[in-house]
């Protein structure tokens, strides 16, 4: 039977974006709507004095201004959800109230008829700041004598975390081992989603309603928690994620510019809005990465690696955001890679500095710990004077280990690393490279051959390891006229559910793809949901609307054989029918649809109506992975790199609609090869950001990119019944050591065997030209 | 001050502030959204334009610079319904995710490919270098552009 399940179709969501008729926050307008903006702090480290807000209320057009003092004990505070033992969490006030912890962080609010007006009060806005001591290096941060980021905890430790496994004793005895150490630097990066985060609170008094637009990639998520910050009740509390361009996990958040917009709406009686500017988005909204990592690599002399240890400090800024300390425990979850390393040793420290946030950034946490441990096969590989494939092959599980279970605590559902890396070794030409390159090198011309064979932890997550639930909501309905509509907990943002989910239960159902519509986004519409993050959305909320779609199946076949007289299990969904598998005996869709839904002659025990749901449980993560293999030239005149080819195998598991999983794959490896070779989000030594504009931070541009040439390999995952693991940051969490691999591997004849990111061209120059110090 | 512009075709004359921003009188006096606002300082594109034929980042420019402008928006590119061939192309190729740089992008290519009709992949990168994509990694937007010109002919 031919299925749509695989086939390359078209978004169902471009027609009115490719018209400019869809609405993202910033377009909507709603009767007697006001405009809110925000005053910030230009300290990393003060206590506030004085907040004078008279000038700014006496500005024409100015309805209101709104300091911490102002609500203190009236907004709930900034939500953190991640629960770890020993875990310290500061008080996080959505407007500052006696000291400012970072630049960026809102100390007033100003609401105004206008949106210009509102700006401009906020510069007459006077605070007066008395300066504390920065903390900006996490690792100074340490020192018994350092300044505190938070005066009533003890240090700035935010956190220790450890994950033991093996049989360290024995390894360690064992002096036939190579230890190899390096420590590395997983750089701040900021998300730069195109759409910066925006917010309409919309307070109706009369119905004690709260109606929340609001750029989210987690309406539901931050329904609970509005209606907890602003005190409204629950049910009458409704989020819409409307059309949200781009999140990369920084609207995987609550904050407290939310919480304000609620309070002044319930305040004022007035819907309020307020739009994120792109200082503001580089300054206040969640940044990611940020990891020190020093590493221990025990190998044999044939380049099996028998354990690893890693140190990590975790920069996490100086509040909580929603799942801020959970993010680098995933660095540990998944250390050992795509490698059977069976003893593991990881040191998590997170610290508190005077920056904003860290927290989950398209990978969150994966990329560090892929970063680490394909860095780590290369200095192997460099160690030992092997080739960094022959490496990875060794220390890869057979296919037939699957499902494996580390000592990390986590079991690996399936994989073939060996295919992904054969075909990306064929697919790159790689032996050729090899010859190529030691060609080049005796003329002074160095390129450098990458290689990463990554494995990720996604379709997040089995409820007992999440923070707040893991599973998710999908419900089908069949309407009177046969057209069918699906509703998803999931609220994709960019990736394309609505028309994967389509191919789901059209493929399901058997009627027309065109027939079938996908809602999500709207906790009125959708009752309940989690959201999208983590590569979950197709694997755990496509699964609930596959199952769903079963439910319904088995419903109408029991319709259908009542008034064909016939068994149930004889029937197939095809072509708008339902009929005998010899095609002798049918009924339309439309028809079934009408004899459930008007209900004039149902079999005993059905109920009217066509409506059937699923809330689906993973049984456990799923893990994609892949083999990626960049070439690059570095210019030894001025140390520029320029990646010259990027070849791309990965495994997704099945694949539901090649051209979204290659889209998932080219913008996961622009931002994966931006951090490599370009990005790098700055503070100076007094906690100013640096690069607070896109003149500044370097988001890649379309010139910088070569032709990604991809191909996919398909291990289906055993976690859900459709295959899928999921892709949305495979890219990412593949291509960042792939690139810094070729870079070091170019960089060899000079004795280079690490560099940290980003590879820019003054700090390549330096190495080439003073080699590296013994 | 008052200012005539001709909008997607349409003559219309407004009063407005001299600090209005072209973007927000696009967006705000004449009700178009779908010219996005992305970073405010003429780095991102999401706000391109066409201002007589040419594109423009409307985020940095005054409402008064257009007076006597025709100006066309991503709202005005489809004609009698039917989608421009970049549109069109954009669909095809995957050219778009979450959509918020598309408008922009879309009236970016259009000024490449009415100075370029045949661009070579690497002429369409530098040509496209204006406007930001945090989705796509730019590949299925070079494409886009590829099937676009290949229609126009």
């Amino acid at each position: 039977m031919p299925t749509l399940l695989g086939e390359r179709i078209k978004r169902k969501e471009d027609p009115r974006l490719i018209q400019g008729r869809g609405h993202y926050v910033d377009d909507f307008k709603l009767d007697g709507m006001v405009h809110m903006a925000f005053a910030r702090s230009v300290h990393a480290h003060a206590r506030v004095k004085r907040v004078n807000t008279e000038a700014a209320r006496a500005l024409p057009g100015v309805i209101a201004v709104y300091t911490g003092a102002d609500l203190k004990g009236k907004v709930g505070l900034v939500p953190c959800a991640a629960g770890m033992e020993g875990l310290k969490v500061p008080e996080h006030p959505c407007l500052a109230i006696d000291t400012v912890n970072y630049v960026g962080e809102p100390v007033a609010a100003v609401v105004a008829h206008d949106r210009s007006v509102a700006r401009d009060a906020v510069d007459l806005i006077e605070i007066d700041y008395d300066p504390l001591p920065a903390v900006v290096d996490p690792e100074k941060a340490l020192a018994p004598d350092a300044p505190r980021v938070h005066e009533k905890l003890a240090d700035n430790v935010a956190f220790v975390a450890k994950l033991e496994g093996g049989d360290w004793k024995a390894v360690e005895a064992d002096s036939s081992l190579k230890v190899i150490k390096q420590r590395m630097i997983n750089q701040r990066l900021a998300p730069v989603s195109m759409e910066t985060r925006g917010v309409i609170a919309s307070y109706s008094p009369g119905e004690d309603t709260l109606t929340v637009w609001s750029s989210t990639q987690i309406p539901h998520i931050l329904k609970t928690q509005l209606a907890l910050m602003s005190g409204v009740d629950e049910a009458r509390t409704r989020v819409i994620a409307p059309e949200v361009g781009g999140g990369f996990g920084s609207k995987l958040n609550v904050y407290g510019e939310e919480g304000v917009a609620c309070y002044v709406s319930k305040q004022l009686g007035k819907p309020v809005k307020w739009i994120e500017g792109r200082r503001e988005n580089l300054l206040g909204t969640i940044h990611g990465r940020d990891q020190i990592n020093d590493l221990e690599v025990y190998a044999t002399p044939e380049g099996k690696v028998v354990g690893l240890k890693c140190w990590i400090i975790a920069d996490l800024g100086a509040y909580h955001q929603l799942l801020t300390p959970a993010i680098p425990t995933l660095t540990a979850l998944m250390i050992v890679g795509s490698y059977n390393i069976r003893n593991v040793f990881v040191e998590t420290k997170g610290v508190f500095t005077n920056k904003m946030a860290t927290d989950a950034y398209r990978g969150a946490g994966r990329p560090e710990a892929t970063y680490i441990i394909e860095r780590a096969m290369d200095l192997v590989a460099h160690e030992l004077k092997l080739d960094p494939a022959a490496v990875r092959e060794v220390n890869f599980p057979s296919p037939k280990e699957f499902p494996l279970s580390l000592p990390t605590g986590v079991t690996y559902d399936s994989a073939n690393y060996q295919k992904t890396l054969k075909k990306a070794l064929k697919l790159s030409g790689y032996a050729k490279l090899r010859k190529e390159q030691e060609r080049l090198r005796k003329k002074g011309k160095y390129i450098g051959i990458g290689l990463s064979t990554y494995v990720e932890i996604c379709a997040m997550g089995p409820s007992s390891r999440m923070p707040a639930g893991g599973w998710e909501f999908g419900a089908v309905h069949v309407d009177p006229t046969g057209k069918v509509t699906v509703l998803s907990g999931t609220s994709p943002h960019g990736q394309g559910e609505e028309t994967s989910f389509a191919q789901i239960v059209a493929d399901g159902l058997g009627v027309p793809f065109d027939d079938v519509t996908v809602f999500h986004g709207d906790t009125f519409q959708v009752p309940i949901g989690i959201g999208t993050f983590g590569s979950r959305t197709t694997a755990v909320g496509g699964t609930a609307i596959y199952e769903a779609v079963l439910r319904l199946k088995k419903k109408m076949s029991r319709i259908a054989a009542h008034k064909l007289g016939i068994k149930p299990g004889e029937l197939e969904f095809k072509d708008g029918k339902i009929q005998t598998a010899d095609g002798q005996k049918s009924l339309s869709f439309v028809e079934v649809a009408g004899e459930a839904i008007f209900a004039k002659q149902l079999p005993p025990g059905i109920e009217p109506g066509l409506s059937e749901q699923c809330v689906f449980e993973p049984s456990n993560y799923t893990f994609p992975f892949g083999a990626h293999v960049a070439v690059v030239e570095v210019d030894a005149e001025t140390g520029e790199v320029r990646l010259r080819n990027y070849y791309a195998v990965d495994d997704c598991g099945r694949i539901l609609n090649p051209m979204l999983v290659d889209g998932q794959i080219h913008g996961g490896l622009a931002q994966g090869i931006g951090q490599a070779m370009w990005e790098e989000h700055v503070y100076d030594e007094n906690g100013q950001l640096v690069t607070g504009t896109l003149m500044d931070y370097a988001v890649p541009k379309s010139f910088q990119f070569p032709w990604f040439d991809t191909e996919a390999t398909e291990t289906r995952s055993p976690v859900n019944p459709l295959g899928v693991k999921g892709v949305g940051e495979a890219g990412t969490i593949g291509s960042t050591p792939a690139v810094v691999n070729a870079v070091v591997d170019a960089l060899a004849p000079f004795g280079v065997k690490h560099v940290d990111m980003p590879l820019k061209p003054e700090k390549i120059w330096r190495l080439m030209k003073d080699g590296v110090k013994a | 001050m008052k200012i005539r512009v001709k909008l997607n075709g349409q003559a219309r004359e407004d009063d407005v502030e001299p600090r209005l921003l072209l973007v927000q009188y696009l967006r705000e006096v004449a009700g178009l959204t779908g010219t996005h606002i992305g970073c405010e300082t003429s780095i991102c594109g999401a706000c391109t334009v066409l201002l007589n034929g040419e594109a423009v980042k409307s985020c940095t420019l005054f409402a008064v610079q257009a007076d006597g402008a025709e100006i066309l928006t991503i709202e005005g590119l489809a004609q009698d319904g039917e989608l421009h061939p970049l549109q069109q192309g954009f669909w095809e190729e995957h050219g778009l995710q979450c959509g918020f740089c598309t408008p922009g992008m879309i009236l970016a290519a259009h000024q490449l490919l009415r100075r370029n009709p045949h661009p070579s992949r690497e002429e369409i990168r530098k040509g496209l270098e204006g406007n930001l994509c945090r989705c796509t990694g730019y590949q299925h937007i070079v494409k886009a552009v590829e099937w676009a010109a290949q229609k126009i002919g």
